[in-house]
Order: structure tokens, then sequence, then C-alpha cells
């Protein structure tokens, strides 16, 4: 009798771990050709560890490729999409929550609609247009068209959150004669932090991800975002594998951090937010 | 509002005009900003690109622009690299579907009950959600270079293949190469969003089951899946839409090559807007598409209404 359940613990176990294994095994493999170093690359090619590691390819990396350029740009970019989206979604958010009014359908099916359409129909008329700008080959440009694509979702995301939050909050506070939108700024959006965090970095990971339009609106080196110039250096200098994996590696840092931090409110939050949207 | 009729109620007059305007005016003023941007920056462009669909527009050439009605959409008619896209897409959006869903799924009921190690467990199989699309499509196809990586060694080894070779530059199995890092990137998708439907499942329905005498399988095809149905079938749609539109894993694993064979609808729009500047045939293949999609949606919402009124 006993024999069973047991049995049953070990193969959930062992189908968990395999799982782990799938899940983490590439991004190993990137972390253990980036430690490789070159003159055993090819003859120790499917060693599960080099039997020499190296920080060589980091440090070239880091100090003679543009990489650190391309990292600031991703970085600059991410982070004023990220925050201006969590801005603009927060009072969006808001108003879909907390107000009934006349608009209110017309907006929500506005954004469902802008959830549906292929984004790569929008390739050709957002350079026409943000060309005259001068907004093609531009970080600013990128962080228009990102922060545009982001505020949707973001703002059911939001809008979720505030739901969670009695109403009675900002009902008593407006009775001792706060006007709703100092109710709004001082008593709902601090209770609305883990929110905001999961908003921020939901976005943060979008924007460091997304690469279409990067690779349409950007072509010089300066403003080059992490994927484009990432691509721009495997078809250049496509044999250098130690290089470009530690470049992957460093790219996948920043998208890691901000996954670990929201990850708990990943199944609360984001379906929440998916499943209203 | 409720608020606003209290204090009417209390202080037994109405607010001054302009208050009452200023409270009218508060939602809207609350989602101008994000309305304008999306307004600006996507539905502009929007019905923008659906009037590029009957222009001549090439980027490089300064004499087109002109009207031209459906001319586009006659030699899509005529393009067999556009039919034989279309194909692909129905074969990379179905296996990719399919196989994020299944395994998805056994992870969401592998993870749905507490044992020691899962909140760990859980941070490490939804980590390729988080890696950035480029990089899960550079990342695999290194995997798939028998120079660097270790699987086309593997295959070999194992005797699935007969001699260690990069299946990304085989025109039969190149397709697999990004539908297998489209499985791993995706499936945590499903597994978050079926692992918060089935914490939502109440649990003394299990219980009672048992005490009836319903075996795992009963129960599983009892409770859990009527349950889950409403969560699987709007996510099958949602990410069937999303996955179809994905380009990102081809262009940067195999740029639709070899020969094409792995060219999607969505991959050909932006190689014809980005390698050949030809804007109006690109906008052209995008109406395309997006009737297509149009017509999936209306189709499944159909079925849906039939199902349910059939019951």
């Amino acid at each position: 009798m006993r024999a069973k359940p047991i049995l049953l613990v070990a193969a959930h176990r062992l189908a968990i771990l395999a799982y782990i294994a799938f899940a983490l095994f590439p991004l190993y493999w990137l972390l253990k050709v980036a430690v490789t170093p070159n003159d055993l690359l090819y003859s120790e090619g499917i060693r599960l560890w080099p039997s020499r590691a190296t920080l060589d390819h980091f440090d070239f990396v880091l100090r003679h490729s543009a990489f650190p350029t391309f990292f600031k740009n991703s970085l600059i970019v991410s982070g004023s999409t990220a925050v201006i989206v969590t801005i603009l979604a927060s009072l969006s958010g808001y108003a879909l929550s907390r107000f009934n009014f006349r608009g209110k359908y017309w907006l929500v099916a506005l954004m469902l609609l802008t959830q549906m359409f292929p984004l790569v129909m929008l390739v050709a008329p957002i350079f026409k247009i943000l060309s005259p700008l001068g907004l093609t080959n531009s970080l600013t440009g990128l962080v228009i068209v990102y922060t545009a694509f982001n505020v949707p979702f973001a703002t059911f995301l939001m809008q979720s959150f505030f739901d969670g939050i009695p109403k009675d909050l900002e009902e008593a506070a407006m009775i001792d004669g706060a006007t709703q939108f100092v109710a709004f700024r001082q008593i709902i959006l601090p209770l609305t932090l883990p929110g905001i965090a999961a908003t921020l970095g939901f976005v943060f990971t979008a924007a460091w991800s997304e690469l279409l339009f990067s690779l349409m609106l950007i072509s010089g080196n300066d403003q080059a975002t992490f994927p484009v110039g990432l691509l721009s250096f495997v078809s250049k200098f496509s044999v250098d594998f130690g290089q470009m994996m530690a470049a992957g590696v460093l790219a996948l840092i920043p998208a890691c951090l901000f996954f670990l931090l929201i990850q708990r409110y990943l199944v609360q939050g984001l379906t929440a937010g998916a499943v209203k949207g | 509002m409720a608020y606003v009729a209290r204090q009417d109620g209390l202080h037994a007059r109405r607010p001054p005009l302009m208050k009452r305007i200023a409270d009218g005016a508060a939602p809207y003023l609350y989602s101008a900003p994000a309305l304008i941007l999306i307004v600006t920056v996507m539905l502009v462009p929007l019905a923008l690109g659906v009037s590029y669909a009957f222009r001549d527009i090439q980027l490089l050439n300064p004499f087109s622009g002109a009207f031209i009605g459906l001319d586009h959409f006659r030699a899509l008619s005529q393009d067999q690299a556009f039919y034989r896209a279309l194909r692909n897409t129905l074969w990379w959006t179905g296996a990719s579907v399919f196989l994020q869903f299944l395994l998805g799924l056994i992870l969401a009921l592998l993870l749905d009950k507490p044992f020691y190690g899962r909140g760990l467990a859980q941070a490490l199989v939804f980590l390729p959600w988080a890696v950035p699309s480029f990089l899960a499509g550079l990342n695999w196809s290194w995997l798939f270079n028998p120079v660097v990586g270790p699987l086309p060694h593997w295959f070999y080894a194992l005797g699935i293949m007969s001699e260690p070779s990069n299946i990304l530059s085989d025109p039969q199995l190149a397709m697999w190469g990004p539908i297998i890092a489209n499985v791993w990137w995706g499936i945590p998708f499903f597994a978050i969003t079926l692992l918060a439907a089935l914490q939502a499942i109440p649990r003394d329905l299990y219980e009672a089951a048992s005490i009836d005498g319903a075996g795992p399988v009963q129960r599983f095809l009892s409770i859990t899946l009527p349950f889950l149905a409403p969560t699987i079938a709007i996510t099958i749609l949602l990410r069937t839409v999303w996955i179809s539109n994905f380009a990102d894993l081809i262009i940067v694993m195999t740029n639709g090559g070899p020969a094409d064979r792995t060219q999607i609808v969505a991959s050909y729009i932006f190689t014809q807007a980005f390698k050949r500047l030809d804007f109006g045939y690109a906008s052209a293949i995008a109406l395309v598409l997006l009737a297509l999609l149009l017509a999936y949606s209306m189709l499944i919402v159909i079925l849906r209404q039939w199902l349910l009124s059939k019951d």
C-alpha cells in the first residue's frame, strides 16, 4: 500500500526536475561558452564544463566593444518606457477602476483592439511618420513607440490592482476634504506599490526584449539598443562565439533581475490582469 | 459616483457648476494621456498602413506614392512565396500552440500541490519567460549549431541524425528550430495562466469527490477540466493570434530561410518592409493577415455560441 504514493511523489519530483533542466539548460550553455577560453572551444565542444574557465570574453566585451553603449541605450529606453507607461497606466487604470463614464466602453474597446492586431503592420507607417520628425535613429522615438504599445496592457494590469483596494478609503479621505486626486496620490497609490512594481517590471522586460521596431527604426551604432547591436555583431563577427555569448549573458542580467523581483506576483497579479483584459 | 450624492444630501445643496464640470471631466482627464498616445502612435499608423496597401510606396523611390488600387493584391494572389508563408504560418502556429499548451498544462498541474521547494522550482521553470525573445532565438540557434552547441552531437549519438549537422540549414527540418525555441520560451505563459486558474478551484470539491469514491482521473475530468475550460479557451485563442504574428524568433534564427522554408506571413511582411523597403506591398500583406486573423477570431466566437446553445 505504501509503495504507490512514494512512487508517485518520486515521479512528480522527477518531472519537476526535468522541467527545470529544460528551462535552465540553454541559459547554462550560454554561460558555459561565455567562460570557455577560445583554444578549448572546439576541442571541448560538448563537455558540460570546460577544464579551464576564463572571464576574458566578458573583459573584451566590456572594454573593447560597443556593447557598453548598447547596454546603456537599452537601459535608457527600457527604463524611461517603464516609468512613463506606469504613470500613464496608473492614471487610466484608476479611471477605469473608479469612474463610470460614458466613454468607458469605447476606451476599453479601443485598448482591446490594440491588443488584437499584428504590430508588424505598423512597422512601415510608423517609420514613415517618425522619419520627417527626426525620430528615427533616435532613442526618444523608440521610447514613444514602446510606451504606446505597452500602455493598454499595463492599464488593465493597474486597473485590476486598483479594483482590489476598497473604495471606502478614498471616500473617507474626501469627506475629510481631500480632492479625489489627492486621495488617489496619497492613499491609493502607496497601497498599490506591489502592483506598480509588477507593472514596471513587466514593461521594462517587454521593452528590453523588443526587436522588430528597434531593427527598423535604429540604424547607427550610437543609438543601437541591445538586440540591434547583438544581431549586427552576430552577422559581422559570427566566428567569435565566446564574445557573443558573453554579451548575451550580460543582456540577460537586467531582465532576470526584474523577473526575480516580480515573479512572486506573477500568478496572482498578471493573470488577474490578463484574464480581465 | 456615490460620494457626490452623499455630499449633496449632507449639505442639501448642489455643488457649483464649475465643480460639476470638473467632476464630469475627471475620468477623461485621467485617461487622456494614455488615450492620446494610443491614437497617435497606433491608430493613425494603422489607418495609414491600410491606405498604403492601395498605394505604391517604396522608401527609396521618390516618385512612388501614387494610388494604384488593387494592384498589390493582384500581385499577392500570384505570389508563391506568400502561399508558402501562409502554410508555414499554420504549421508554426499549430505546433507551437499545441506543445506550449500541453507542456504548460502538465507543468501547472505539477506545481498546483504544495511541496518542499515549490517557490524555488516555480521561479526556475518560469525563468525562460523573462529571457528577451531575440536572446532566446540566438541562444537556441547556437545550441543547434554543431560548432558550439551540444544538440547535434546528442542527436547523432542517439541515432536520430546520421551526422551532427545544423537542423536550421536543413530545409526539411529547419522549422523545428524556431518551434522548439518558441515552446521553451512560451511554456511559462500557459503554466502561469493555468496555475492561477487551478488555484481558484475550491478545494472542498475535490474532498467531496474523493469521499464519493472518485479516482484521480475522474476528479481531473469532472472537476479540473470543466473549471479550466474557459481559461483554456481564451488563452489558446489569444495565444494563437499572438504566435501567428510572432516573427522575432524566426528572424533571429533563420531569417525565413533556408529557401523560404521557415518564412511565416509576419516575417514575410517584415522582410518586405525592412529589406526591400517596399512599404506598399508589405502593408497589403499585413491587411490580408489582419483579415485572416479577424476571420479566425469570428469563427471561434461563432463556434463557442453554437456549442453553448447546443447544451
